[in-house]
């Protein structure tokens, strides 16, 4: 009778539940809100605007450092919470069991002692005895509304409050009517008013009246008080816990903007160094590592603006020397120009010897000019002091002009050359860039035709225009196709030079094209001819990606049999190649790159 | 600077310290009479290059020219004045005196034409010497042939004689050219011209329907058969421009044409 059963004892948790019976329509309150914000949400969320966020997180380090912080915290402070509520409701609860177990107790104990004190001998109202018991039940409690009493008697019930017998539950009744002990379960409390129905505990215990029989008594133990000692926990808890974690935040913010402004810093003056504001320093602050940093950085700084000053200043000494070396030669070039002109005319009055000699020195004369102009234009290269001024022209009016200059060439060696346009072949280019290449290209390819035609195919698409000079005469070893472009570069020794040419003219004309931003390869087979190429970007400033025309000439049928050697396959080459020394300068050469421009 | 000194050291000490612009004792024994050389056109050749002064002096006689010469950019002026060239040869780097500013001093008081001679390509000297009224460049190293038909374009100038069907006088805006008087007025005050400004003028009057491209008018008043440096024409515009224009910011004579090249401006009757 004074033993707590267990088996309708409430676990916690389900008391827990009861506790927070707003949970559920909080929740399903939650997930309405949600998915209207997401309704809100979904014609904003592009994918354009995820990649925008997607490269905001990867590129702003504060933001990862603060929101990891901030999803940390909340998991911890929402794991911490969970367990502080869990262990708080286990305590109160069990605290309230204990007491109302023992009031219940007592209760019971005083009620069947006042049943069996009853005396029976006379008539007795069972009914009015027992609620009697109840109202005396009711103003023990003393209105405090600790508990009230409920007892079920021959199908009637007769209640010490305003609770209703529903507050029973169905199994508890049952089990008072087959157990002689004091029974306790979570219930929940209905009243017969309005208010809500609230959690609570329920006792239940058989009561005897000798001689009339067996009757239940129930007590009911509202839980209010523990509720709202549980909801106001809870609430310090949740707002506890939200400014802890806007303030773990902020202090990752703060912790990160301190890390990173140095760091940031140190990007903005080394972005500064590389754009050349070589005087720019960092500030050093205090004594850590990112002063360190800092320190070395400007020391750093430093020595690169001592280094780029002294190779630009050898530079701009060595591009002078040779700049004024060419315009000292000019004026005793021109001496000795008018001279031998002055002998040229008038070889007829020579002996042979002395007039084939004054032919020479004509024709080497012009060599040496050309020689001349090239190795100014080859400095101004190396120097930098080049700028393209561009224009938009037809590159096909262009290679009309280069091919009326070199009528006579083309005449004296007897080649058909014919061109093919396709597309639209307008291009934003330095004219007189464009030409000396071109002119090079075609001096090259009538010098090597052998007689047989040469092709200019031109072909434009969006980005690029192209054009290919093709020579079916004696070509070059696939492995050539990168030296051709090198500064004095002879092909085949053993092969005598017919032509002058100064070695320079595919050099600069490389140069010539990487200032546009465009390619120019070489490709060339043994008895097969060459093709040389000239992409340029349609715009100025463009970049390329693909050319209009194919490296390699469309007219091999050959090459399917023999696929060539990758290897060996005529890649861009970059005009970065190493300057030649003057080796190959005065051997003599067959396949000779290129006319030199005047 | 260095050609100075590369030519000061190469120069024969005589004519160094003769100084001044001697010519006669260097064409060494030239039989040409001295009654025709009258005739012939003078050619003042300042250059500070003694072996090319020769050159040019052998190759200038030869072609028919009475060459003098002048080492020194600062006794240029005082030579000049002296022996009354038709056409002045200027190099543009020189002791004593930079050639631009030898150029300006002569156009001062003249409008001969001068022709540079010049080492440098380089856009800024070459715009430099045109700025101060040469006429004309030529770079070195160039060709004698090359030389001498610049020197006879701009000894023969435009052929200012009264075409067939043409009215002695031409109007172009509110000036009124006298061809065969080689003048230009403006409300019967004259304006002084070059010779070129002249040709340049004369040129674009003659034809008041057409528009001239650049090219052309290099061919017509320069003499090039091919394309050579449009400058020439840009800074000799500009030039003419601030002598005939009442506002040389919005000409209304020698009107520009976008894109095609200048033209002449409608003729105002009074």
């Amino acid at each position: 009778m004074a033993s707590v059963t267990r088996p309708a004892i409430p676990s916690a948790p389900d008391v827990a539940l009861g506790a927070a019976s707003t949970g559920p329509g909080a929740a399903s309150g939650r997930s309405g809100r949600s998915a209207r914000l997401l309704a809100r949400l979904r014609p904003v969320a592009s994918p354009h605007r995820w990649r925008r966020l997607l490269g905001w997180w990867s590129r702003s380090l504060p933001l990862r450092v603060t929101s990891t912080v901030f999803v940390a915290s909340v998991v911890v402070l929402v794991l911490g919470g969970f367990l502080l509520m869990q262990q708080a409701t286990l305590g109160v609860l069990s605290g309230k069991r204990e007491s109302a177990g023992n009031e219940a107790r007592q209760a019971v104990d005083a009620a069947q002692a006042q049943l069996n004190a009853t005396d029976l001998s006379g008539e007795v109202n069972v009914d009015k005895l027992l609620i009697d018991l109840a109202k005396g039940f009711a103003n023990r409690s003393g209105g405090s509304e600790q508990y009230q009493v409920i007892i079920s008697a021959r199908g009637q019930t007769i209640t010490s409050g305003d609770a209703t017998a529903d507050s029973i539950p169905a199994v508890l009744r049952t089990q008072v009517e087959s157990s002689p002990d004091l029974l306790m379960t979570p219930a929940r409390i209905v009243y017969d008013d309005d208010r809500p129905p609230v959690a609570g505990l329920a006792a239940g215990s058989p009561l005897t009246l000798p001689g009339t029989g067996r009757y239940a008594i129930f007590l009911v133990f509202p839980l209010t008080q523990e509720v709202n000692t549980l909801e106001v926990l809870r609430y310090a808890v949740v707002s506890t816990g939200a400014v802890l974690v806007l303030m773990l935040t902020f202090i990752a913010a703060l912790v990160a903007r301190q890390v990173v402004v140095p760091v940031r810093d140190a990007r903005r003056a080394a972005e500064n160094l590389a754009s050349g504001n070589l005087h720019d320093r960092m500030r050093v602050r205090g004594q850590d590592d990112l002063a360190r940093l800092a320190t070395s950085m400007n020391d750093m700084a430093a020595e690169m603006e001592k280094q780029i000053t002294t190779l630009s200043e050898l530079s701009q000494v060595q591009q002078r020397f040779v700049s004024d070396v060419s315009h000292e030669l000019r004026t005793p070039l021109t001496t000795v120009r008018m001279a031998a002109e002055v002998l040229h005319d008038s070889r007829d009055d020579f002996d042979p010897v002395s007039a084939r000699s004054a032919e020479l020195l004509q024709t080497e004369l012009d060599r040496f000019e050309s020689l001349l102009n090239d190795l100014l234009e080859i400095s101004r290269f190396d120097a930098g002091a080049v700028e393209l001024s561009a224009a938009t022209v037809d590159l096909r009016s262009v290679v009309d002009r280069v091919l009326d200059a070199q009528e006579a060439l083309i005449r004296a060696y007897g080649v058909d050359v014919r061109v093919h346009t396709t597309g639209d072949t307008t291009a934003e280019v330095d004219p007189r860039r464009i030409e000396r290449i071109l002119r090079n290209l075609m001096t090259n390819a009538i010098e090597h035709s052998e007689g047989r035609p040469v092709d200019v195919l031109l072909a434009g698409d969006d980005d690029a225009v192209a054009v290919a000079v093709r020579d079916h005469g004696i070509g070059f070893e696939a492995s050539q196709a990168k030296q051709v472009f090198l500064r004095f570069w002879r092909a085949d020794p053993a092969r005598a030079r017919t032509v002058g040419g100064t070695g320079l003219g595919l050099a600069i004309s490389m140069e010539d094209a990487n200032l546009h931003g465009g390619w120019l390869t070489a490709w060339g087979r043994p008895g097969l001819g060459a093709q040389f190429r000239l992409t340029v970007p349609r715009r100025a400033g463009g970049v390329l990606e693909t050319s209009p025309l194919p490296m390699a000439p469309r007219d091999l049928p050959l090459l399917a049999v023999r696929p060539p050697d990758p290897e060996m396959l005529d890649e861009q080459v970059p005009a970065d190649g190493p300057p030649s020394g003057g080796a190959g300068l005065w051997t003599a050469g067959g396949w000779l790159p290129g006319q030199s421009p005047t | 600077m260095s050609t100075t000194l590369v030519g000061a050291t190469k120069r024969p000490a005589g004519s160094a310290t003769k100084g001044l612009c001697v010519f006669e004792g260097m064409a060494g024994g030239s039989s040409e009479p001295t009654e025709t050389s009258s005739s012939r056109p003078r050619i003042l050749v300042v250059d500070d290059d003694a072996a090319l002064a020769e050159m040019l002096s052998i190759v200038l006689r030869n072609e028919g020219f009475e060459p003098f010469w002048c080492a020194y950019g600062d006794k240029a002026l005082a030579s000049f004045r002296e022996n009354h060239p038709d056409l002045v040869l200027l190099d543009v780097m020189l002791p004593g005196r930079d050639g631009v500013d030898v150029c300006r001093d002569i156009r001062t008081e003249s409008g001969v034409p001068i022709i540079m001679l010049t080492a440098r390509t380089d856009t800024v000297d070459v715009v430099e010497g045109l700025e101060a009224g040469a006429d004309d460049y030529v770079s070195k190293p160039f060709k004698a042939k090359e030389l001498v038909a610049r020197i006879r374009t701009r000894l023969r100038r435009l052929p200012a004689v009264v075409e067939e069907g043409e009215a002695d006088t031409l109007a172009i805006g509110d000036l009124v050219i006298s061809v065969d008087g080689h003048s230009v007025k403006r409300d019967g005050a004259s304006i002084a011209l070059t010779p070129l400004e002249f040709d340049l003028l004369l040129a674009l009057a003659r034809r008041p329907w057409q528009v001239f491209s650049r090219e052309v008018l290099l061919e017509q008043v320069w003499g090039y058969r091919h394309a050579a440096d449009t400058r020439l024409v840009n800074v000799h515009v500009q030039r003419l421009r601030s002598k005939i224009e009442r506002d040389p910011e919005h000409p209304e004579i020698v009107v520009t044409v976008r894109g095609i090249g200048y033209k002449a401006g409608d003729p105002v009757r009074a």
